[in-house]
Order: structure tokens, then C-alpha cells, then sequence
């Protein structure tokens, strides 16, 4: 029997080897037929696919810019109004009204559910703005009847009217003046709906279909979604941009950031979304791997509760402020993606004053303001951690614990609460906090974004305001700041608001984080979005094998 | 014959409705109300389910399972609560995935598992034998979880030869008839259909190995026993003194008798492979039943949990008992010799 040993040994042997030379010949450059399409592994599964009915980035990053335009576009780089659908636009003296020339010859997706017979006019503008500002639209309470962000906005409220001039001309009338309307319009919110394809939906007696196998006019149109798995686009072959595309994009629905990062890694996504901080060294040590950064329209901030006792004192969020370092928390928090916030826009926007003064270190100072307030011998607080990630705060909890041990220093003693996140932010709405670490990432490139949500009064009901602070001096100037469009006026009344806050102190602010956007080296044509969702319109892989 | 095609049969039966009766008491010891645990959200549509509604609605618990019984027998097993999508169509999608995974798996340990045994079982107590059963041993006790991820990191992230998650690279749009990914590329026309097919067959090594490891083991075990066991009975002694050559000995006596003895153990081995399948499908995000059925629980999605249940433990009672049927019947004296 020994004799067939050697047979045998020499046979499993070359069934190893055959094995081994069978995994070299995988180890090939990517198929020529792998370089037509781009996979982007998302994070998430959108809830609809129209950003007017949501508001998550998730939904805004797989449409807003793949699916559809919208009449004014934000330049990347510097943050300016230029024409999307709308080729022109004129607003009157007086402020009020807007006209808005369209652009000619640009076509709705063809697609396996719908058909278009017609191009794009006016009539679609007006259908897409009344759909949210009219309540008699027929579309109005299809899914839900809720249009996040024109609702925080009330912008509905705003507009008189909306009117069509010819088949290429549309004219909105406001009620007052809103310098920042322009910029609302070109959010990833204000996207631009087929009127043809909401009739024909209408007449098939299944309107809700609009947000879920959606028309519009941008670069890719929609083939199939399954949840958990795909999204998947084709290039719309008649896109008035005129852009050179990639055969398909693919969103490739991937929860996990650690898996995404291993999939780029792999080659399986040629560009991620939500990459973690902790892995963005790990990914700029990589040389296949090209990491772009970019300063975030965002802000992270501690904000106090001004409308309890002691916070309603100036003398004491001031002391509070002085008692934490900021610099260690950056290090321990941010690591190296964000900078040092000194007021709640960021340097890169046209409202930031470069001389308003940064807090720094100071707990003799902050012991002295608390004794000089009443407190000498300091006083117990709640302190509300997020529990969720985000840009402006990656680790609130940590950040929290922190927090407390500096305000130990002088006396006060912090009780760090935390909640699901629905939960959570319930409590804020009820007022529950003494101060609260928490956030806000901007919509649009206007500085209104962030001085009107945050801290005026009206905010206080559609709790955005979380400091509940209320100034009659920094409400006039939010208010004045829009009645204008001269931005030289603006930016004097946003000093005025900037001033207001460092000495008021509502909230502290904290760092604005960087945002970051991760690819594959043989990607080109994707860059950081700051104004909203990722755009895939210019995107491209290169042809040659990389080494 | 028919007695025992008669006796799995009804075994068989028995069993599934247990299942059925289990899944039927799953409604009811979830949280929350009994009927949607069963039926879900269903979008639109709920004319599959007014009998069922009614059965509710007279508190009869008998009438209430025969209505259930009826709806899962009509295919309308539920909605999921997550998606409001019908669970069949779910499981339609995904059972496939695991069934081809599963396949390739089983099919893998046979082809490694049985001749490696055999090779260790003629070598019985020597240096091959030794390590071949050492080997096993480090095989049967690896974690899958475990060995999974160190295939990605080995093969993936560090070789970047193999592709980590999925069955097919999404690039490659082919249609799914029969949800089987090669059988559908295969009979696809698409111009990349040779590309697809290498991709798929990439995708496919690590889950399937991951899948087949433990069981390659067992089997290498059992066959090497069931060798020693077959080579030290008398017959093949004699048929060693009548000077008959290895090979007339190994085809005529030893491979009929070691297969029998290890085919009713196969059977046992599938419950491993199908749970093995499922922990996989999860770690590479392979898009069948089993990591279908944990993002459900995730979702505290009942309906899907429910029937996700009773699909897996149906076809794992399904083929276990169908290969321990067929052991039975060629060769029906298995007990009287390894009883």
C-alpha cells in the first residue's frame, strides 16, 4: 500500500500548485470593462429620491446633483451664484421681484417608466416651487406634505407669487426682501421636477411614485435601487451640460465605515462617503489612495441654556468659557481635521471678522467672574453630549468628559447626560439642558444659514436655537442684514452680530471641522462639495493601468 | 423501500410543522401586536391576509393557525416592517445566494474532505496521517467569524487579489433570472459575459472557503475513521491474502463502504454548513438569506425574522433529510453494521 504514497503526495501537490497559479492569474489589472463605471460606497439607504421631502445628506448626496438641477448653482471654489437651468436671472430694485430667463433644449430623462414628450419650460419651474409653497398644489401632500427645509425656513410664506411670463420665463414675487433667496434656490433642496411626468403619474393614480422613481434633468438618470445594496444611474445621454460621464454610477450601500475604507482599499469603491477620522491617516499612507480636504461650511459649539438661571448671566457662561482649553480638546477630539472656531461662521466665509478675540485658558480669571457673579463657590450642571457623529463634533461624549474635568478646576461639577438620538433631541426641545455640545453644518453659502437658525428668537420654537437666547440688538441685525444686497452693508451688520456674540457668549464656539473626500487615484473630476451633496458629473476614471 | 420512503416522509412532515408551529408561536411571543407580527406592514394590498384578520378576530387559536397555514401555503408570507415589501419576494432574491454558497461549499468539502480522509485513513498512524489530522484540528477550531476576516485581510487588504464583499462587482448589470450569479451569466448575451464570469468566480473563493473549512474537516475526520473502521475488517484482509492489488481492493470493497459510512454523517454536517453560510454571507457581504436575516433583527423587523426562520430550518430539515433517505435506501443495512 506505501508503494501509491508518493502518487499521491506528488498528485496533492500539484493540485496546491495548479491552485496557487490559478490565484496568480487573478492577480490582473482591472478589466478594460471596469473602467467605465464609478462605484461610490455610500452610507446609508436615502429614504426618497427627492431632496424637497428630506433633508439627510444621505438623500442629497445620491440625487441632488446626480438626478436633477436646480435653476442656480453654487461654484465650488468660490461659493458664488452661477446659472444652472436658469441661464439668467434679474432681481428689481426694490428687491421683490425675481425674473428667471430658463435655459432652452434641456431634456428630462428618458427612462423605462416614463417617457418624455416634451423639454424643459417654465411650467416645470412653477410645479417644483408650488409643490412645497402651495398648499392647493395637487402634489402638496403627496408622501407626506412635509418639505423640511422650506418649512425652517418659512419660505413659503415669503413668496407672493410665483408667475409664468412666457414658455422660457418665470417671475417670483416675495412679500419682503430676502437677500439670502437666491441662495435657497440653489441648494441641493430646490431641485427642478417634471410637471409632464407628475400629470402622467396623476393620471395613473399613483402620484407617490415621484419621489421614488424620480425625473429629472441632470447628468445621470435612475435604473434600480435595492435597498441595502444599490443604487444604480446610467449617464443621461441628452444632458444639456454636456459633460463627459462614466457608462454607469453605482452607490454601493455600505453601513460600516471600517468596510468602506477596506473596500477602497481593495479597489471595490472608487470613492467613499463619511470616511472616519481615526482611518484618514491610515488612508493618506496609501499610495493608491488620494484624500482632499477642505474647510466645512460647519460649526461645533457648547452652547448654555440662557434662559435659566445662572446661564442668563453673561458674568458666568463667560467664566465657563474661560475654563476650558480649547487647544487640548482640539487634539483629543478633532485630532488634525478642524480648526479652531472663534465665532459661529468660519474663516472662509465673507462674515467672519478676523478681530474678534479668542478666548483662551484662563481658570484664575474664570474662578475670579464666577465669585464675581455669586458663585464662588461654583455650582452643579447638566451637560448634553450628542450621541451621534458628526463632522462638527466627532466624539461629543469625550468631548463632555473633558469639559467636565476643567470645570471641576473651579468648582462647578458637570453631569454629562446623553440619549438616543431622537430622544435627545426631544429634551433639548423641552429645554431640559443647562448646556449642550452640539452642532450645525450650513445649507447654503450664505452667512444667514447660520446667524438666523441659531441663535434668534424665532428659532427658539423650531429648536434650532439651542442656547434659547433671545436679543432684541442681534435680531435687528440678522434682519437688517437681509433687507439688503449690498454685501459691504451685510457684512457690517454680521461684525455687529459677531461682536455680540463673543461678548454675549451663548454658546462657545468650538472648532469648524474639515471635510473630506476619499477616492482612488484613477478617479479625476470629484471634488468637495461645500454647499451640499457629492456630484458625479464630471467624474472620469483614467484609462491606464496604474503601476 | 416504501416503508422507509414512507417513514422520512412522514418524519419530514412532522418536523416542518413543528417549524411552522414555532413560527406561528414566534408571532406571539414577540413584542407587540400578534397579527402584524405575522402579517406586517403591508403596503396597499391586503387581500392575502382578510382571512387571517378574521381568524383574529374570533380568538380561536386553532382557526387562526389553519388561516395561517393557508396564507403561508398562498406564498403570502408576510411584509416586512422596515420596507413594507412582501417577504417572499425577499427571500425569492436572496435564497438563491445562499443556496449557490452553500453548494459551492459542500461541494468543495466533499472534493478536499473525503480524499485527504482517505489518504490519512491508509496512512493510518503515520507521518501524513499525523499531520493531515493535526490539521484538521486547527481547521475544526477556527472560529468562522474569525477566519473570515483574516482571509480579507490576508487575500484583500493585503495581497489585493480577491475582491471582499458581494458576489459580482456591481459594474457587471446582469439581469437575474434564476438568482444563481454563474448560471445567470452564463446564459446571459452580454458582451462581458467572460469578465463577469471571472469576477463572480473571484468573489466567490473566499466565502466558500470560509464556508467549507470546518466542514472539510469533519469529513477529512469521519472518512479517515470510517477507512481505518472498513480496513480492518476481516473481508479486506481476506481480500489482501487472495494478493489482490490496492486498487481492486479500494474500488471493489473499501470506497462503497467508507461512502455509506460517511453519507448519513454529511447529512448532520449540513445544519454546520447552512449556519457557517450565514455568519459568511455577513462578513462578506454576500447578499443571501443569512445576512438578509441579520440586518431583520437589527431592524427588529418580526415578520422577516419569523419566516427567515422557517425558510433556513425548512431546506436545512429538507436536505438532511433527504440525503439521510437516500443513504437508507442504498444501502439499507447500515445499522446492523455501524449501529
Amino acid at each position: 500500500m506505501s508503494c501509491w504514497q508518493p502518487r499521491h503526495t506528488s498528485y496533492a501537490s500539484a493540485v496546491l500548485l495548479c491552485t496557487l497559479l490559478l490565484g496568480g492569474c487573478f492577480d490582473s489589472a482591472l478589466s478594460e470593462y471596469k473602467r467605465t463605471g464609478i462605484i461610490y460606497c455610500s452610507e446609508s439607504n436615502p429614504t426618497s429620491f427627492n431632496p424637497q421631502i428630506d433633508t439627510s445628506s444621505t438623500t442629497s448626496d445620491a440625487v441632488a446633483h446626480q438626478i436633477y438641477d436646480r435653476l442656480l448653482e453654487f461654484d465650488q471654489n468660490t461659493g458664488r451664484i452661477i446659472p444652472g437651468l436658469a441661464s439668467s436671472w434679474r432681481v428689481s430694485d426694490d428687491g421683490l421681484t425675481y425674473t428667471f430667463q430658463l435655459r432652452r433644449n434641456v431634456a428630462f430623462h428618458t427612462t423605462s417608466y416614463f417617457q418624455p414628450t416634451r423639454n424643459f419650460n417654465a411650467d416645470d419651474v412653477i410645479f417644483s416651487f408650488k409643490r412645497w409653497s402651495d398648499p392647493k398644489h395637487p402634489y402638496h401632500d403627496v408622501n407626506g406634505g412635509l418639505y423640511p427645509y422650506f418649512d425652517s425656513l418659512d419660505l413659503a410664506n415669503t413668496i407672493a407669487s410665483i408667475e409664468r411670463i412666457n414658455g422660457y420665463r418665470v417671475e417670483i414675487k416675495l412679500y419682503q426682501q430676502d437677500s439670502s433667496f437666491l441662495a435657497n434656490l440653489a441648494t441641493d433642496f430646490s431641485v427642478i421636477l417634471s410637471a409632464q411626468y407628475g400629470a402622467h403619474l396623476s393620471n395613473q393614480g399613483n402620484p407617490e411614485q415621484i419621489d421614488f422613481l424620480p425625473i429629472g434633468t441632470g447628468p445621470y438618470a435612475f435604473v434600480d435601487y435595492r435597498k441595502d445594496q444599490f443604487i444604480r444611474f446610467a449617464p443621461h445621454a441628452q444632458y444639456w451640460g454636456q459633460t463627459e460621464r462614466p457608462q454607469q454610477l453605482i452607490f454601493d450601500i455600505t453601513p460600516s465605515s471600517s468596510i468602506r475604507f477596506a473596500k477602497l482599499v481593495t479597489g471595490e469603491c472608487d470613492t467613499i462617503a463619511y470616511p472616519s477620522q481615526n482611518e484618514l491617516a491610515a488612508m493618506q499612507l496609501n499610495d493608491n489612495i488620494v484624500v482632499q480636504e477642505a474647510a466645512g461650511l460647519n460649526i461645533g459649539f457648547w452652547a448654555f441654556n440662557t434662559s435659566k438661571a445662572p446661564f442668563d448671566n453673561p458674568k458666568v457662561r463667560r467664566a465657563l468659557a474661560l475654563a476650558i482649553d480649547k487647544n487640548t480638546i482640539m487634539d483629543a477630539v478633532y485630532f488634525d481635521s478642524a480648526t479652531r472656531a472663534r465665532s459661529i461662521v468660519p474663516p472662509a466665509s465673507w462674515a467672519f471678522s478676523a478681530d474678534i478675540p479668542d478666548l483662551s485658558y484662563n481658570p484664575v480669571q474664570a474662578r475670579a467672574l464666577l465669585a464675581e457673579a455669586g458663585y464662588p463657590n461654583g455650582f452643579s450642571m447638566n451637560l448634553y453630549a450628542m450621541p451621534v457623529v458628526r463632522d462638527y463634533n466627532p466624539d461629543a461624549k469625550r468631548m463632555a468628559e473633558l469639559i467636565r474635568g476643567y470645570l471641576a478646576e473651579i468648582g462647578v461639577t458637570t453631569d454629562i447626560v446623553t440619549a438616543e438620538w431622537d430622544a435627545f433631541r426631544t429634551q433639548l426641545a423641552q429645554g431640559l439642558h443647562d448646556s449642550v455640545l452640539i452642532g450645525w453644518s450650513a445649507d447654503n453659502g450664505d452667512p444667514d444659514n447660520f446667524y438666523r437658525p441659531l441663535l434668534t428668537c424665532s428659532a427658539i420654537p423650531s429648536s434650532t436655537n439651542r442656547a434659547m437666547w433671545c436679543n432684541d440688538e442681534y435680531d435687528k441685525a440678522i434682519n437688517a442684514a437681509l433687507l439688503t444686497n449690498d454685501i459691504d452693508a451685510r457684512k457690517t451688520y454680521y461684525q455687529q452680530a459677531n461682536k455680540l456674540i463673543a461678548t454675549q457668549l451663548p454658546l462657545v464656539p468650538i472648532a469648524h471641522a474639515y471635510r473630506y473626500r476619499v477616492h482612488r487615484d484613477d478617479v479625476l473630476g470629484l471634488s468637495i462639495n461645500p454647499y451640499g451633496g457629492i456630484q458625479f458629473s464630471e467624474v472620469k476614471k483614467t484609462q491606464q493601468v496604474q503601476p | 423501500m416504501i416503508g422507509t420512503l414512507l417513514r422520512y416522509f412522514n418524519l419530514t412532515f412532522i418536523t416542518l410543522l413543528i417549524l411552522v408551529v414555532l413560527s406561528f408561536g414566534l408571532g406571539f411571543f414577540f413584542p407587540g401586536d400578534t397579527l402584524t407580527n405575522l402579517i406586517g406592514e403591508p403596503q396597499g394590498d391586503t387581500t392575502g391576509y382578510t382571512q387571517l384578520a378574521q381568524a383574529f378576530e374570533r380568538e380561536d387559536i386553532l382557526a387562526q393557525f389553519w388561516a395561517y397555514l393557508q396564507t403561508l401555503a398562498q406564498g403570502q408570507w408576510g411584509h416586512s416592517l422596515s420596507t413594507g415589501l412582501p417577504i417572499a419576494e425577499q427571500i425569492s432574491q436572496t435564497f438563491p445566494a445562499t443556496l449557490e454558497l452553500s453548494f459551492y461549499g459542500a461541494i468543495v468539502s466533499l472534493l478536499i474532505g473525503v480524499p485527504c480522509g482517505m489518504l490519512a485513513g491508509f496512512q493510518h498512524h503515520k507521518l501524513s496521517d499525523y499531520s493531515l489530522m493535526s490539521v484538521s484540528m486547527v481547521m475544526v477550531s477556527l472560529p468562522v467569524f474569525w477566519l473570515a476576516l483574516l482571509l480579507i485581510l490576508v487575500f484583500c487588504l493585503q495581497l489585493q487579489i480577491l475582491p471582499m464583499s458581494g458576489r459580482l462587482s456591481l459594474l457587471y448589470n446582469i439581469d437575474e433570472h434564476t438568482g444563481f450569479v454563474i448560471y445567470d451569466i452564463l446564459q446571459s448575451d452580454v458582451s462581458f459575459r467572460g469578465d463577469a464570469l471571472l469576477d463572480a468566480i473571484k468573489h466567490l473563493i473566499l466565502p466558500t472557503v470560509a464556508v467549507s473549512f470546518i466542514t472539510t474537516a469533519v469529513l477529512l475526520r469521519t472518512t479517515r475513521r470510517a477507512v481505518v473502521d472498513v480496513m480492518a475488517t476481516e473481508y479486506i484482509k481476506t481480500a489482501q491474502t487472495r494478493g489482490l492489488s490496492f486498487w481492486v481492493i479500494f474500488s471493489r470493497h473499501v470506497l462503497r463502504n467508507v461512502l455509506l459510512a460517511i453519507l448519513p454523517l454529511f447529512a448532520i454536517q449540513i445544519s454546520t454548513l447552512v449556519t457557517n453560510v450565514m455568519i459568511v454571507e455577513t462578513v462578506f457581504a454576500w447578499p443571501g438569506t443569512g445576512s438578509w436575516l441579520i440586518q431583520a433583527i437589527y431592524e427588529r423587523d418580526y415578520p422577516a425574522i419569523r419566516i427567515g426562520m422557517l425558510v433556513v430550518s425548512s431546506a436545512v430539515v429538507l436536505f438532511a433529510m433527504s440525503i439521510e433517505c437516500i443513504s437508507r435506501l442504498i444501502n439499507p443495512s447500515r445499522e446492523l453494521q455501524y449501529g
